[in-house]
């Protein structure tokens, strides 16, 4: 290696020019590369959210067919029709996020620092849970939380029970099909989205800084508000996009864990699509969720101002 | 973290500060035990969190239910493990899911390779929306993406079945790809190269001898991706789907309301076993050769 590094990054390398240079490397060659998979996400992503929005505008029904009617009525009727589950799907999503953020901080931090050689075992055991199908696990929470579990037994011991029916995530005494249950579902299903960001961030923070600080009489905790989190900003960011984006669309966790007091927008969407067959009111539910989720984040990202996020 | 002795000339330096650092002993008492180790025990209680569906998984594929529903631990049976295609439709849902998820990763990894290639070893114009337009499907919840697809094969007149799933899997396995090989490619040093074609390797020698290798795990993980989202997807495969057309996940979505066949949990346990062992394999094959180097 050491016989390369007098080469410059970029430099274009040999006094005399190799054989068959630039005979492959045109200047089209990128383009050509580029073509197929850029083409397949304009037709099958960029058109048919512009079919999802022209949808939305039009009236009509599912026998006589539709007509692009620009009317925008649609919208002011989903909404005020759907706004419960909207802002329940937010609510419950921004909670999810947190609790992920919470959980998942320390774990990112143990692996990180405190780990050692089992950091490769350790990785591989946040992204074991994957390996089985999302909906199979989201039913073992449905074993897991049910009535006369162990679980449940504990949390009682614990008055978890009761702090949940007072933050009124629990309005019965039952655990399972409640919002407790959903968010719990959602927390989990999304925590490895927000813990590999925030390793990321984490492994490559200098310990040498936490010493200095150490040396200059900063408490842990100093340490950890003044260096640490400020240096594993951009992981959180990442992070808490990753988990807030799918899981304020989910309606996996919501139908599975949740009774219909806790319906989320992506079940009302689903249902209108696939069973009432109101496809304006639909398309509009879509879009409305689809351009509510761009604004946020692109408030959240600027707030942050991060930079390196993509 | 600043609690242990100084190992580097660095921390030498900076001791030789006026006033010794912050000294702690370790002390039996079990209040400080824990506040020693409060991340550990936490990381712990995050672990449980995260396995513990796993292992009640695992515990339910010997169950032996009295209803339909497989929630009650009745008693130990090994009879789903050796009836796995009992119940009706669900290994040919499992056959579809499989060859649904093998097309759409060489279809997402061949087109989202190369254009990995073109961004990190090219230069063209319009890179910021291209950028763009692979972030956006990341981006995006999965009900509008599933939703949206189904109003263009709706309009369009396309029936929805296995070609629309294949269609949409690529779709949004695609900017996974691209980001995991773009990663993989950031990370290798361009000197390699120069130094093939100082060497008098043309163009394709050089990538097929040098870059594509030392690319290879990186496609290999971005492979591996795909097929993971493909194979689990339930979201967008149910929007896109047809009554003929059941995946594995749409017949997990199927059987919560229908009652839920132990077989199941032998299907999510193989796929847990498989997958340990894939990663098992990878890394002692990357032990065997770095102790080789």
């Amino acid at each position: 290696m050491t016989a390369f590094a007098g080469l410059e990054r970029g430099s274009q390398g040999p006094a005399q020019p190799p054989p068959d240079s630039g005979k492959t490397r045109g200047r089209w060659t990128p383009y050509f590369l580029l073509l197929p998979g850029m083409a397949w996400l304009a037709v099958f992503f960029i058109v048919p959210v512009v079919f999802l929005v022209s949808m939305s505008l039009q009236t009509g029904n599912i026998v006589d067919g539709y007509e692009l009617t620009w009317n925008f009525g649609t919208y002011g009727d989903a909404i005020t029709q759907y706004w419960d589950q909207f802002v329940r799907s937010f609510i419950y999503a921004l909670i999810a996020t947190v609790a992920a953020l919470l959980i998942a901080y320390p774990l990112a931090y143990a692996i990180a620092f405190k780990a050692g050689r089992f950091k490769n075992l350790l990785l591989v055991m946040v992204i074991a849970p994957f390996f089985t199908s999302f909906l199979i696990r989201t039913l073992a929470w449905q074993v897991i939380l049910q009535s006369d579990g162990i679980v449940v037994g504990i949390m009682e011991k614990l008055h978890i029970i009761s702090l949940l029916q007072w933050l009124q995530l629990l309005p019965t005494d039952q655990v399972i099909f409640s919002p407790f249950a959903v968010i719990t579902g959602l927390t989990y299903n999304f925590l490895p989205f927000m813990t590999l960001p925030l390793y990321a961030s984490l492994e490559r923070l200098d310990p040498r800084l936490l010493e200095a600080g150490g040396d200059l009489y900063a408490r842990p905790f100093t340490s950890f508000r003044k260096i640490t989190l400020p240096l594993s900003m951009p992981g959180v960011v990442a992070g808490t996009l990753l988990t807030f984006i799918p899981a304020a669309g989910d309606y996996i966790n919501s139908h599975l864990l949740g009774n219909t007091s806790t319906t989320m927008i992506g079940q009302v969407i689903d249902g209108q699509f696939l069973r009432v067959l109101d496809y304006p009111t639909a398309s509009a539910l879509s879009v409305t969720l689809m351009a509510t989720i761009v604004i946020l984040v692109a408030v959240y990202v600027w707030r942050a101002g991060t930079e390196e996020l993509v | 973290m600043a609690l242990t002795a100084p190992a580097d000339p660095a921390d030498l330096v900076s001791t030789a500060q006026p006033g010794p650092p912050p000294v702690h002993r370790r002390s039996r008492n079990p209040i400080t035990w824990v506040r020693e180790h409060i991340v550990g025990i936490f990381a712990f209680l995050a672990f449980v969190y995260l396995l513990l569906p796993n292992a009640v998984v695992v515990l339910f594929s010997f169950n032996n239910p009295t209803g339909r529903f497989n929630y009650q631990w009745a008693s130990f049976s090994t009879h789903a493990w050796t009836n796995v295609c009992e119940p009706a439709g669900l290994c040919s849902s499992l056959v579809l899911s499989l060859q649904v998820g093998v097309l759409a990763t060489v279809g997402a990894t061949v087109l989202g390779t190369m254009m990995a290639f073109a961004m990190s070893r090219h230069r063209f114009r319009g890179r910021a929306p291209t950028n763009l337009l692979i972030f956006l499907p990341m981006a995006t919840p999965e009900v509008v993406m599933g939703s949206s697809l189904l109003t263009l094969f709706v309009n369009i007149g396309i029936p929805l079945g296995f070609w629309t799933i294949l269609i949409a899997h690529i779709m949004f396995c695609l900017s996974f790809v691209v980001v995991t090989v773009k990663a993989r490619m950031a990370s290798l040093d361009p000197r390699l190269e120069q130094a093939a074609a100082d060497l008098y390797a043309n163009e394709t020698q050089a990538f097929w001898r040098i870059t594509f290798p030392l690319v290879a795990p990186g496609i290999a993980a971005a492979a591996l991706l795909a097929f993971s989202l493909s194979f689990d997807d339930f979201i967008i495969t149910n929007f896109n789907a047809s009554p003929s057309s059941i995946t594995f996940p749409m017949y997990v979505w199927g059987s919560a309301t229908r009652g839920t066949p132990v077989q199941i949990n032998v299907v999510g346990t193989l796929m847990f076993l498989i997958a340990i062992l894939a990663v098992g394999i990878s890394q002692f094959v990357s032990w065997r050769r770095s102790r080789r180097a």
